[in-house]
Formats: C-alpha cells, sequence, structure tokens
C-alpha cells in the first residue's frame, strides 16, 4: 500500500470534488460537510465515469404526492442510467446489497508531516503551510 | 481520461457495429444548407408543428440531463449528439466502433404535420447525414429518414437515396399514425425491400397523435417509457398480423431501441391466439412466431438484465443468435457500453455475431 | 391436463345477460321506461372486445344448442359439476361499461349486480362475483360497491384494462379505497371501452391483433399502479389481471426493475423495486395459457416469474382456449397445481373464505 498526495483539501471544497488520477487509475474525491471520500470513478453497474455525475440529496416520500429531498450533497447520481450512490458508504440506494462502487481510504494530512514521508506526491510540491488529501492504495 | 486506457484496450479485443448512435443539429440552422430559402423562412416564423402540447420538447420530461448523458454536452454548447469530434473522441474511436448506424431522431420523420414542411426536412435532414456525417467519417452509415405519415414522398426518397452504400437502411418511427403493417404504409415497404434495405423501426419520443397505453395517456415517465416496449410489441403484431411478410418476403426489420426481451412471449401469444382465430386473417399461412423469427433483427439497447443473468442466454437462444445486433443508444442516458453490456459468458461465435456479424450481413456493411 | 384435485376455485367464469329485456325488473321506473321507449331494450350490448359470434368469446361447443342446457345448468354441467369446483368467480363483462351517459351506466350496473345476485349467487352455493362498475365516474362506482359490499358473495370489484384514462390515476383512488376497506380484490379484466385507440399507433385492423395485445394493456396497467403508487397508498390491494396471459411476466418484472433503478425519484413513494411489489400485490389469471405446449418452456417460464402465488386458476368460460376439459397446461408439479387451483385464489380473493374448504383428495 502506497501513500498519494492527490490535492490541497481547500482545493475541494463542501459540496463539490474532485477526479484526480492515482496509478493509471481515476478516483473521486468528494468533500461531504467537511470530511472527504474517495470513490472509484467507474460505476459498478455499467462502467460509466461515476464521479462526473451530480452530486445531490436523497429523493423521499411519505406516500404517493409526497415529495421531499433529504441529505443534501450526501448522494452520487450516475451520469447515465441515473443510479443512485451514497457517497460515504460507495453503496447504491436501490441496491445496497450487491452493488457498491469501489472505495478508497482518504486521510487530510498536514504538508508538515508529508514532507517527510514515505508517499508519493503525483503531481505537485508539498508545501509545509497546507493540508493536503492522502489517498492509500 | 479514462477513454485512452479503455480504447486501447477495447481495440484490442473487439471491434464493434453500432446499430443506434443519434446525431442531431445543433440547431435547426445546421439543415439550413439543404432547404430552399422558403423554407428556412418557414422555420423562422412559424418553426415545428406536432401531434402533442408543447412544442420543441418531449411531454414526459426525462431523467438524467434532458435524457442525455450528462457527460455528452459540447462544452463549446449546442445538445449531445451534436458535435462530431466529441462523439470521436467519446463513442467511436474508445469503443471499437467498426460502423456506426445513424437514426437522425426528430425533425423530418413522422412528427411534423406539415406534409409539405416534412417532405422538405425528410430530404434536408438525408442530406445532412451525408455531408455533416458520413462524408467525415467512413465508419458511419446515414439511415433515410423517410415521412412516415406521406408514403408517396417516402417512396420517392428511398428511390432517390437506393444505391448509394452510404445509406443503410429506411428508418420509421412504430408511433405512427396508424398501426404501421396497414396498407397505407405498404408502398414504404415496397420500395425499401426493392432497394435492399431493411427498415429500421426506432420510436420516435414525440408521438403520432394516439396516447400511448392503449387506456389514454400516461402521468409519470416511469410509464410513458415502458410505452416504448409496448408500443414495440403492437407495431410486431400489426406487421405479422396485416400479412406485411406475406406480401413482401424479402422485408427485414430492425427492431432498434424497442426491448427485445417481449419477443418470445409475445410469439407464443399471437401463435395461441391465431390457432383459434386463424379464419379471420386467411392471408397469415403460417404460425406468427415464424414470421417474427425471420423477418425480426433486435437492437440490444436497452439490454435486458433478468434476475438470473444466465437467463439472458435464453433469450438469445429463443429468439436466435443470428438476430441479435448489439446497439449503444450514444449518446441518450441509457447508453449501454459494449464491455459492460452482457453480464455473462459468451462464447466467441457468440460474441462475434452479436457485436459485430449480424449487423454486417444485415446492412450489408463491408 | 383436466383438473386433478378435487376443491379448485375458478377465478374467471363469465356471464352474459341473455337481453335488456331481463334486466328491466332490477331498474327504476325512470329507466325501464327510457330503455322500452327508446327501443335501447332491443340492443344486444356486446362489447367489441368480446364480438359474440368470435371462437373465442364463445367455444363451439359451450354455445346454446339444441338439447344442451343453458344458463346455471350450462355452467354446472361444463364448468361447476366436471371440475369438480367448490367456488367459481362470475363476471360480467356488459356493454354498459362502455356507455357514455354515466347514469344510464351506473343504472346497468346496479341492475346486473342484483341479477347476478337473485339469478345466480342465490341458486348456487359455489358461484361468486364481482361487482360491476362504470368506471367513468368513480364516485357512482363507489356507491355501487358500498349499495353491494354487504353481500359477502361479492368478491371483487370488476373493472376493464383499458377506459377512459389509465386505471393508477388518482381519480380513480376512491375505488381502491372502497375495495380496501372492504376486503374486495380488483378484479381488472381484459377488454377494452375503446375510449382510446388500444395501442401507441392507433387502432389495428383485426380483433386478433387487439387480443393479442391484451397482454401489453395489462403491462401499461402495472407500470401506472407502481408509479402512481396505487401499492403504496393502499398496502391492503389485491390486483387481479383477469384473462391477462402471463408468459409476458418475467421480463416484464426484470424491465421494470431496471427502469426503476433510473427513474425513482420521479416517484419517491416507490421505495421497493417493482419485482417484489408486484409478486406482492399482483395475481394473474391461467387462461388463456400463452405459452407453447413445451412443458420445459413453460417451467422455465415459472421459474422466472419466480413466485408460486402468482397464478390463480381460470377457465375462463365459455371463452375458447382448450378443448374439451383440459383446462391445465402438462408438465406442471403437483404442488404447483394445488396453489394455483385452491390456495392462490383464495389468497387472492379474501372474501372466498366463505366458500367451504374442500377434502383436498388427490386423484390420478
Amino acid at each position: 500500500m502506497t501513500r498519494h498526495v492527490v490535492a490541497k483539501a481547500r482545493d475541494i471544497a463542501p459540496g463539490s470534488s474532485q477526479i484526480v488520477e492515482v496509478g493509471g487509475r481515476e478516483i473521486g474525491v468528494f468533500n461531504v460537510a467537511g470530511d472527504y471520500y474517495a470513490l472509484a470513478n467507474r460505476c459498478p453497474h455499467a462502467g460509466a465515469d461515476l464521479c462526473k455525475g451530480f452530486i445531490t440529496g436523497l429523493a423521499l416520500s411519505d406516500g404517493p404526492n409526497k415529495y421531499r429531498l433529504e441529505r443534501k450533497g450526501e448522494f452520487l447520481r450516475c451520469p447515465f442510467h441515473g443510479w443512485e450512490f451514497e457517497i460515504r458508504t460507495g453503496q447504491s440506494w436501490c441496491d445496497p446489497k450487491s452493488m457498491r462502487v469501489r472505495q478508497f481510504k482518504v486521510d487530510v494530512a498536514p504538508g508538515e508531516t508529508l514532507v517527510k514521508g514515505p508517499y508519493v506526491a503525483e503531481s505537485f510540491p508539498v508545501k509545509v503551510e497546507e493540508e493536503y488529501i492522502v489517498i492509500d492504495i | 481520461m479514462n477513454a485512452p486506457l479503455r480504447a486501447q484496450k477495447a481495440s484490442q479485443t473487439l471491434m464493434i457495429v453500432d446499430c443506434d448512435i443519434h446525431p442531431i443539429q445543433r440547431s435547426a440552422k445546421d439543415l439550413y444548407p439543404y432547404l430552399s430559402k422558403a423554407w428556412q423562412e418557414h422555420i423562422e416564423s412559424f418553426g415545428a408543428h406536432v401531434r402533442q402540447g408543447m412544442t420543441e420538447q418531449i411531454m414526459w420530461p426525462r431523467m438524467m440531463a434532458s435524457g442525455q448523458r450528462a457527460d455528452a454536452y459540447p462544452p463549446q454548447g449546442g445538445p449531445p449528439g451534436s458535435d462530431y469530434d466529441l462523439m470521436k473522441r467519446q463513442h467511436l474511436d474508445p469503443n471499437g466502433v467498426e460502423f456506426g448506424m445513424l437514426v437522425a431522431l426528430s425533425k423530418g420523420g413522422m412528427e411534423e404535420r406539415n406534409q409539405p414542411f416534412a417532405r422538405a426536412l425528410s430530404s434536408a435532414v438525408n442530406d445532412w447525414q451525408l455531408h455533416d456525417w458520413v462524408e467525415r467519417d467512413a465508419r458511419l452509415r446515414a439511415g433515410i429518414v423517410v415521412t412516415g405519415e406521406d408514403p408517396e414522398h417516402a417512396v420517392a426518397e428511398i428511390e432517390k437515396r437506393a444505391g448509394d452504400r452510404r445509406f443503410a437502411q429506411v428508418i420509421i418511427s412504430p408511433r405512427s399514425s396508424e398501426p404501421i403493417g396497414r396498407r397505407r404504409y405498404w408502398p414504404i415497404f415496397a420500395a425499401a425491400e426493392r432497394a435492399g434495405l431493411p427498415i429500421g423501426l426506432h420510436p420516435a419520443a414525440v408521438p403520432g397523435g394516439n396516447p400511448s397505453s392503449g387506456a389514454g395517456w400516461p402521468t409519470y415517465y416511469m410509464q410513458e417509457h415502458h410505452t416504448f416496449t409496448t408500443g414495440s410489441q403492437a407495431a410486431a403484431v400489426s406487421l405479422v398480423m396485416e400479412g406485411v411478410f406475406e406480401q413482401f418476403p424479402k422485408l427485414r426489420i430492425a427492431m432498434i431501441e424497442s426491448g427485445f426481451s417481449w419477443a418470445p412471449a409475445l410469439g407464443w401469444r399471437m401463435d395461441r391466439i391465431w390457432e383459434r382465430m386463424r379464419k379471420e386473417t386467411p392471408h397469415i399461412k403460417r404460425p406468427p412466431s415464424e414470421y417474427m423469427r425471420e423477418h425480426f433483427w433486435f437492437a440490444t439497447q436497452p439490454m435486458e438484465e433478468p434476475e438470473n443473468p444466465q437467463d439472458i442466454i435464453q433469450m438469445f437462444d429463443w429468439i436466435g443468435w443470428d438476430h441479435i445486433m448489439f446497439s449503444t443508444d450514444y449518446p441518450h442516458w441509457d447508453f449501454d457500453d459494449p464491455r459492460q453490456v452482457i453480464k455473462v459468458r459468451l462464447t466467441d461465435e457468440q460474441r462475434e455475431k452479436i457485436f459485430r456479424a449480424n449487423a454486417k450481413a444485415l446492412y450489408q456493411l463491408s | 391436463m383436466k383438473l386433478p384435485l378435487e376443491g379448485a376455485i375458478d377465478c374467471d367464469v363469465h356471464l352474459s345477460v341473455p337481453n335488456v329485456a331481463t334486466l328491466l325488473p332490477y331498474m327504476s321506473d325512470y329507466w325501464s321506461d327510457q330503455l322500452v321507449t327508446r327501443y335501447i331494450d332491443r340492443a344486444g350490448f356486446n362489447l367489441t372486445s368480446y364480438p359474440p359470434r368470435s371462437p373465442l368469446t364463445v367455444r363451439d361447443d359451450w354455445r346454446a344448442a339444441p338439447g344442451r342446457p343453458t344458463g346455471l345448468a350450462a355452467l354446472q354441467a361444463d364448468v361447476l359439476d366436471p371440475g369438480r369446483l367448490s367456488g367459481a368467480i362470475c363476471h360480467t363483462m356488459h356493454g354498459a361499461m362502455a356507455l357514455f351517459n354515466e347514469d344510464m351506466g351506473a343504472e346497468f350496473c346496479k341492475a346486473i349486480n342484483a341479477w347476478v345476485a337473485k339469478e345466480w349467487l342465490d341458486r348456487e352455493p359455489r358461484l361468486r362475483a364481482s361487482i360491476l362498475v362504470h368506471a367513468q365516474n368513480p364516485a357512482l362506482a363507489v356507491e355501487e360497491i358500498e349499495r353491494c359490499a354487504a353481500d359477502k358473495r361479492f368478491v371483487a370489484v370488476l373493472l376493464p384494462v383499458m377506459g377512459d384514462s389509465p386505471l393508477g390515476r388518482r381519480i380513480y383512488w376512491p375505488i381502491y379505497e372502497a375495495c380496501e376497506r372492504h376486503g374486495l380484490s380488483l378484479a381488472v379484466h381484459a377488454g377494452s371501452t375503446y375510449r382510446n385507440p388500444p395501442t401507441a399507433a392507433g387502432w389495428p385492423s383485426y380483433q386478433s391483433e387487439d387480443y393479442m395485445l391484451q397482454s401489453s394493456a395489462f403491462e401499461n396497467l402495472i407500470v401506472g399502479f407502481l408509479a402512481e403508487g396505487v401499492f403504496q397508498k393502499f398496502p391492503g390491494l389485491k390486483l387481479v389481471c383477469m384473462e391477462s396471459g402471463f408468459t409476458w411476466m418475467p421480463t416484464f418484472l426484470w424491465r421494470t426493475s431496471k427502469t426503476w433503478r433510473g427513474v425513482r425519484t420521479e416517484v419517491p413513494w416507490l421505495d421497493r423495486v417493482p419485482a417484489e411489489i408486484i409478486r406482492e400485490h399482483v395475481r394473474l389469471t391461467l387462461q388463456p395459457v400463452d405459452a407453447p405446449r413445451d412443458p420445459k418452456i413453460l417451467n422455465k417460464i415459472f421459474e422466472q416469474i419466480a413466485c408460486d402465488d402468482m397464478i390463480v386458476y381460470s377457465s375462463d368460460y365459455p371463452h375458447g382456449h382448450f378443448d374439451g376439459d383440459n383446462g391445465l397446461p402438462e408438465g406442471l408439479s403437483p404442488e404447483l397445481l394445488r396453489k394455483i387451483a385452491i390456495d392462490n385464489p383464495r389468497a387472492a380473493f379474501p372474501r372466498l373464505a366463505t366458500v367451504d374448504a374442500p377434502d383436498t383428495k388427490e386423484t390420478v
């Protein structure tokens, strides 16, 4: 397992995401209300670039004609078929038992600790005063 | 980008024929080079006149990004499917498309009520497919979009294009004003048979004027989506029971974006009812399912996803392995990826048939 | 094959009103006067969906003929006795369903339901019936349900699968509310009042085509019930599709379940995969068996339906789908046959609890 520094933490604001490449693999890094999550940019259903989908909430209902949207920013809707995945767990909302997006371990680390290594910096220099997103693969 | 990595893999493993690709105009202005000044002015002053409550949009708003792949919107604007470079970069190259069958929905098919205008649009869309698409990329094949409700012009348009190998089929919508097997449409079938061209039946999103469910108009897109399947079953029943294949024994029908797994059950059902009712249709000489097996080819998208994945093999067995053709529906939201679409193991021969050989044989692609 | 066991329940038996004059005693003075003076009583009221001379509508050897019993005696001789049935549910698909005058339609329904009770249910304890309602005006339909519901021999409410509007729509919900409240099942039967062309491309030429495409109408019916949330709103409602065929069900389950994953947010009350909801709430009658005669294929279809509760036995008498008394397809397991013939009908129509349970002696 190698630690990859993939982005500056402050470049991914709450509610947003960034697609990064780690060892030839595309990974979406999401900031959900201050917590970071990393998901493979590949829909387990049909192979779409999942992390290019919509970051949104969960449409729920108390019965016909009753609509509400909850948990805004916690779900990802695939840009092809619209299947919904929970960003925190990678689980499909419709098929939680059998369908899940691959997740990666993600940390926020101060530049101070990172400059000491060991890590693989992918694309940019690490500065002591910044915080960085680190993915273990 | 994932695309280059995948492209490499795809070109090493499989070339495909994609039987359903949707090109579209950035705006009606793309058709102006192929329309008279008078029709250009008609577009500016009046626009389309259709059989539904709103113009220039579909009545059941789609789910994802207006029914398109959200990643297929050209960065410089225009609808998905309007930018050749993006289509090439996003689909044709990375997915190993050896031949791509264009299905130019909207503008010129069945939906325009003004018949002189529909005639002009039909010819213009066909010219546009050639000049803006096929001449830019020899992998693409046009489909002759005809005015289904105006068979006289449809025949003229087929005859005008017949012999030009860049046109591989005749495109009509099964959501016609009358069931598609009825005699008013027979001149189209006769012309297609004479020209050696299959008929590509692809449902148009704009209806032919009839409520889509048999019991009136649906409320939700979820329901309207399903009527593509039931509407295609109605088209199959009509073509068979009107005796179209007795009259035109060489006619071949490609069912595109119509589903396919309904076909075996519908064939069985038709056979059982025909046994009891056959005196009503003396022109039907054989069990209806036999006509279906011989005359229909099915494009796979949207791929069926059975609860037991192996049942897809059963479906192909029942329909016939020579009659299944892969399609993606690019750039629409329910796009099927050739690498992902079949979840079970196929033999090399089965794979070759579905992804390439069947379509090449049907459309005489080389 | 013949029914191999005693005590089956035939969920789809058709009654035919001989003529309008039969109904006049059950109508108010006003309507009786209207029908007689306008010569409406001379009209046949045959539905276009069931043309009276079609080989599908009445099997040749079940037609009236010299020496053959008629009415109840025919039903007993043709179906109840040879099948050793413990019960049969009668449905009266009548042309009045298609009338535009909803007051006249409602009066016909009231008269027909009264006629069914007096001329059939009172005379044969094994019979049960559905309540005929005129669906164009749901308020009038509910009135008729309320009038009949106290009579426990009515076990369902009858609607044609194609009417003014898709049946899942909220305008019809008062009917389903009444069904649920009274423990009545909803029997939706093949056929159309032809308020709409039966296909998305208009009017087919042949009666055969209309009949072949009934299954499509049932597909759209169920999708509508799912999308509109009928089963969420009325969790106790049982939908029984009458004369729908069933070989289309496996791919229909797959298709609606796949579609749901992409359109769920449009109908967020649909909180479970459609296949599960359908298997819980929807039942289909056996006849017409729209499968090939190869038992291997038939069993494959049942395996794919993957729900032994779904199919309920029916002969569809006197419609013509099979010869002799071979109302069961070959090759089904005895366990499945027992469910289809006895257990499933009783579960699909809870009011059948008042029908005597059979001694279930297997016979060879």
